[in-house]
């Protein structure tokens, strides 16, 4: 069985389809596999195969799901106290779709609470370890599926992406992924961080098992309204040379704050891409190094109308109290860690009263200008590229009393999530041994040429990642 | 940059407790990302339009057509107090 | 100062439950009355991870309502999110509209409309008592059946002058929405829900006052009495010379009294801001042409027509149409009785009678059938019963409903026209009463009432005056 797992996610569906090999035992193996993880990468494990074996085009290839898709039954605590053994009566569309397409769930990740972290260190189950280095954070806060899929716990895992959490951990455990285009999957059912910038999206071993998820991912979804799905079908990639291509390598995004060792890794693959036909220009973004600070107004603002439902009413922890207010307001402190209460704090404040248009006014408006920045850099060239994340992973620990300094992990990431755009991390190396990923962005719904882009970068690269599977 | 009175009363807004400990070093880091985010101010922003939905998906409505309600058990049931058939809480003071 | 005469200024708010099949941004079914929490989904108990989608339908009749009153509709329209805790508010905060709403201006009858927006309702918080399960503490109950009924929020401008004019104002906008089929509009089932915002000033100035928010009103009647409460307490104030405080009330109908309902908390901080899981309404054409299409005639439209086609006074025709149920009434009973057509106004006279006969709101609802009511007009108006006689009919008819000719027919309550029935009772008269005769003879006809009023008594109401006073003219030889 060990054949199996070291098959990527589409090597078995493929195998599955050819009669070579069995899905049950393709679960059961990835079962056992999980239920023995000591990287903490999971929060719940399939107690065994679904009755019937799944059929569909996935083949029955089973899946990770981060602990925020809500799943029928099944724990789903998005990572914090506050949903204590909470069992929700519906599941997420996108996890029901990858259901019916036979992708059937093995585990539940580890996760950031509420989606709130660049490490993996804010889950009420405590942190995931890298599996690369395991005195290190897998970046988060799709930590575990990171860690999970890097580790070969899992063939594929589903994580979200609000500034960069699919990107960064994808980039730190050097692994695929791919943070879609704002509206392209379903968000129903995602316990939401920041819901106009969160999207669902695959951390896969590689970008053909990426693009093979996605497809079963996206779509429009009659309950989101949000949702709008894409234009055409994902294609597998299949691009060997990148002839013709522009790739545009931002002024504004580089530099100062990345590590040496990451910046060398990522100008080797800019080599790399050039020898495939590629041109590597320079690009302005005026407005992108003002991305960190516009999404600190946004994203925390809207978590702290988003987490407003956690009150000990309906559902998950309650701190009894003979008077509402205490109960509301212990319930609260209780039942959210600190990151997610800094959060929130931050939120209510550049919502409220007299600073609502210093704030979140502001804000949006360079959310306009970085957009427009993104429209006007895809006139002249057709990626944006850039490193995922300055740094590789850092130890356990190391940033977890600097909150700002763990933002700036978000740096290079969170741009395209104000702008809505897809962009996909692909690893391009190591640095100190430890992966260090490439971060390639197109417009809006132009999925297919990022996947195909990428694919033959990753092909050209050649990055091994069986370092991080026992 | 934000002091201890407005970070009791942003707490109060979002319904935290904070004990003095958690307020005095909340004060701290709030400011320090405040001040981070403060680098905004420096654009001239006039005449630039919000943008509260990047992809705009115009009318998104649902007909008006029932689906079924979940059964009132299961909806209890995640509840952490329940009294006829209906969610327990404290009462909401008048006053 | 203290002769001064006041004026109120009011304004109204008004929250209407539209009767849409389903909630406004969930499936769940409309309800009332089932047990509780039956009628609940992921969406409007706040699961995590549910999103709401607007329900069309109550865009669609948000548009009509947009339309009724007049107002400006909106191309492009979004909802915010309201922000503050209570336990009727599954997800901490209310979708509702802000600063961009469905609807803005307009005007319904001599009242100006501010805007119109939608939202969603809140849940119910039903009162328990002391529970042991909290510690002798007092508890609630939540129920999640209503929460995220559609709501459409109309918000007059400051035009009302008295209590009156509001009560009667609300009357027209209960009848509009009515008559639009867009909600129940039961003030005591809670589908119409209003609040004034009051103040007072000096008559003939034009400053505005500190104005105070009256909420908690459930009935028309509470309505009036509690803002004519408000403004005397107000005006009371203002002549002790201390100041009105801007405030939130509650009337209580029980006691008249009027309380502050600010609680302890700072003022609120809604945090408005744009709801990110819905996106933008855009008025198309085909929504537009499709609320148009559904726009019944209104009962403004309804006033002035009864008053150029049927030549109804301006105060009778509004008196109709503004009350739905006495319009259709009207309509059916003017429409019905076909050869034997009633005259407008004396048909309106007939139901003004019968209205004030009846213990419901809603003539359709008694005995008395249109065809019935202008039948007996007709027969008024042919002289073959008389006002009175007729009278003694609508009671019958309210009392045990039927044909009024069969019950005049069988009460032998025709009108006594003249000739031979009715002469030797004329005569009776002028025998038992020699000293009218006498003036009468001289030329004062005066006293002929006492004959008239003799017959009528006779008769039980049957004779026809001019009749009588014919024969004696007759008989007197005058
Ligand atoms: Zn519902």
């Amino acid at each position: 069985m060990t054949d199996a797992v070291a098959l990527t996610a589409a090597q078995a569906a493929a195998a599955v389809e050819a009669g070579d090999l069995d899905p049950r035992e393709l679960f059961e193996a990835y079962r056992a596999r999980a239920a023995a993880d000591d990287l903490n990468a999971f929060v719940w494990v399939a107690g065994e195969a679904p009755g019937e074996p799944a059929s569909g085009p996935l083949a029955g290839v089973p899946l990770g799901v981060k602990d925020l898709f809500c799943t029928e039954g099944v724990p789903s605590q998005a990572g914090s106290k506050i949903l204590e053994g909470y069992r929700p009566p519906y599941t997420a569309s996108v996890v029901a779709r990858l259901a019916e397409a036979g992708a059937p769930l093995l585990a539940k990740t580890n996760q950031d609470e509420f989606a709130m972290g660049s490490s993996n260190e804010n889950s009420a189950f405590g942190p995931v370890l890298n599996p690369w280095d395991r005195s290190r954070v897998p970046g988060g806060s799709s930590g575990g599926s990171a860690a999970a899929v890097a580790a070969g716990l899992v063939p594929w895992a589903l994580g979200t992406d609000t500034g960069g959490s699919i990107r960064q951990p994808a980039a730190l455990c050097g692994i695929v992924g791919l943070k879609p285009t704002y509206g392209a999957v379903s968000r129903f059912g995602m316990i939401a961080f920041a819901s106009s910038l969160d999207q669902a999206g695959p951390l896969t071993r590689d970008v053909t098992d990426a693009a093979l998820l996605f497809r079963h991912m996206t779509g429009r979804d009659p309950r989101d309204s949000t949702s709008i799905g894409l234009p055409e079908e994902v294609r597998l990639p299949s691009a060997r040379r990148l002839d013709g291509i522009r790739l545009g390598v931002p002024d504004d995004l580089t530099g100062e704050g990345v590590e040496p060792g990451v910046m060398a890794a990522f100008e080797a693959a800019l080599d790399r891409a050039r020898e495939l036909g590629a041109t590597v220009e320079r690009v302005a973004l005026p407005h992108a190094d003002y991305g960190l600070s516009a999404y600190y107004v946004l994203a925390p603002a809207e978590a702290s109308s988003n987490l407003a439902r956690f009150d000990g009413v309906r559902y998950g922890l309650r701190v009894e109290a003979d008077d509402l207010l205490t109960m509301y307001t212990r319930t609260r402190h209780d039942g959210f860690g600190a990151e997610v209460k800094r959060r929130i704090m931050l939120g209510t404040y550049a919502l409220s009263s007299g600073y609502y248009d210093a704030y979140y006014g502001r804000a949006q408006r360079v959310r306009t200008k970085i957009a427009e920045d993104f429209k006007a850099a895809f006139d002249a060239v057709d990626f944006v590229v850039t490193p995922t994340s300055p740094g590789v992973a850092f130890e356990l620990g190391a940033k977890t009393g600097d909150p700002l300094s763990m933002y700036l992990n978000d740096y290079f990431t969170v741009p395209m999530s104000l702008a809505g755009i897809p962009a996909i991390s692909i690893p391009c190396g190591l640095s100190e041994g430890l992966p260090v990923g490439l971060q390639l962005a197109g417009p809006a719904f132009s999925e297919n040429r990022v996947l195909d882009a990428a694919f033959a970068l990753e092909q050209a690269l050649g990055f091994d990642g069986s370092g991080a599977r026992q | 940059m934000i002091d201890r009175e407005q970070v009791l009363h942003v707490a109060r807004l979002a319904r935290l407790s904070l004990s003095d400990d958690e307020v005095q070093q909340m004060a701290g880091e709030l400011s320090k990302v405040l001040g981070h985010i403060e680098k905004i101010a420096e654009l001239d922003l006039d005449g630039v339009p919000p943008t509260s939905h990047v992809v705009e998906v115009p009318n998104a409505l649902r007909p008006d057509e029932p689906r079924p309600s979940l059964p009132r058990d299961v909806v209890l049931a995640a509840a952490p107090a329940v009294a006829d058939g209906g969610f327990l809480v404290p009462s909401p003071q008048a006053g | 100062m203290s002769d001064v005469a006041y004026e109120a200024v009011i304004g109204l708010e008004i929250h209407v439950q539209l009767s849409t099949r389903t909630k406004m941004f969930c499936g769940c079914e409309l309800g009332f009355g089932e047990p509780p929490n039956t009628r609940t989904c992921e969406v409007c108990l706040g699961l995590p991870g549910a999103l709401p989608v607007a329900n069309a339908e109550a865009i669609h009749f948000g548009l009509m309502i947009g339309l009724a009153l007049d107002c400006d509709l909106a191309p492009r329209s979004i909802f915010h999110r309201k922000n503050y805790f209570y336990p009727d508010l599954p997800k901490g905060y209310q979708i509702s509209q802000y600063d961009e709403p469905l609807c803005r201006g307009g005007k319904l009858g001599d009242v100006r409309i501010h805007r119109v927006h939608l939202e969603e309702d809140a849940a119910k918080l039903i009162h328990l008592g002391t529970s042991g399960r909290l510690h002798g503490s007092e508890a609630s109950i939540v129920d999640f059946n209503r929460g995220g009924t559609p709501l459409a929020e109309i918000v007059t401008e400051p035009d009302l002058r008295s209590a009156e004019d509001a009560g009667e104002w609300l009357r027209l906008l209960r009848t509009t929405l009515r008559r639009l089929g867009v909600s129940d509009v039961n003030m005591e089932e809670g589908s119409l829900r209003c609040d004034a915002n009051i103040s007072i000033r000096p008559a003939g100035t034009h400053e505005l006052g500190t104005k105070t928010e009256l909420k908690n009103m459930n009935s028309f009647r509470f309505i009036e009495r509690g803002i004519r409460a408000e403004i005397a307490r107000q005006e009371a104030l203002l002549r002790a010379g201390e100041p009105v405080v801007q405030e939130t009330l509650h009337f209580d109908p029980r006691t008249e009294a009027i309380t502050s309902l600010r609680s302890k908390e700072e003022a609120h901080d809604y945090r408005y801001f744009p709801e990110p899981d819905l996106t933008p309404v855009g008025i198309t054409d085909a929504m537009l042409e499709r609320a148009r299409a559904a726009m019944p005639e209104l009962p403004a439209a309804r006033a002035e027509r009864f008053e150029r086609e049927l030549g109804l006074p301006a105060d009778g025709a509004r008196l109709l149409a503004w009350r739905t149920e006495l319009g259709d009434y009207f309509e059916a009973a003017l429409a019905d009785d076909g050869d034997d057509a009633p005259e407008p106004q004396a048909l309106a006279n007939w139901l003004n009678e019968l209205v004030a006969r009846i213990e419901t709101d809603d003539p359709a609802e008694s005995q008395v059938q249109p065809r019935a009511l202008a039948s007996l007009a007709a027969m008024v108006a042919g002289k073959r019963v008389t006002q009175n006689a007729a009278k003694q009919v609508l009671d019958r008819l309210v009392a045990e409903g039927g044909d009024p000719a069969a019950i005049v027919e069988a009460e032998g309550l025709g009108a006594i026209g003249a000739g031979d029935e009715l002469e030797p009772v004329v005569q009776q008269a002028l025998d038992a009463n020699p000293d009218v005769v006498a003036k009468l003879s001289a030329g004062d006809m005066k006293p002929i009432g006492v004959i008239v009023g003799h017959v009528m008594r006779e008769t039980r109401g049957r004779a026809d005056g001019g009749a009588v006073t014919r024969i004696v003219r007759q008989k007197l030889g005058l």
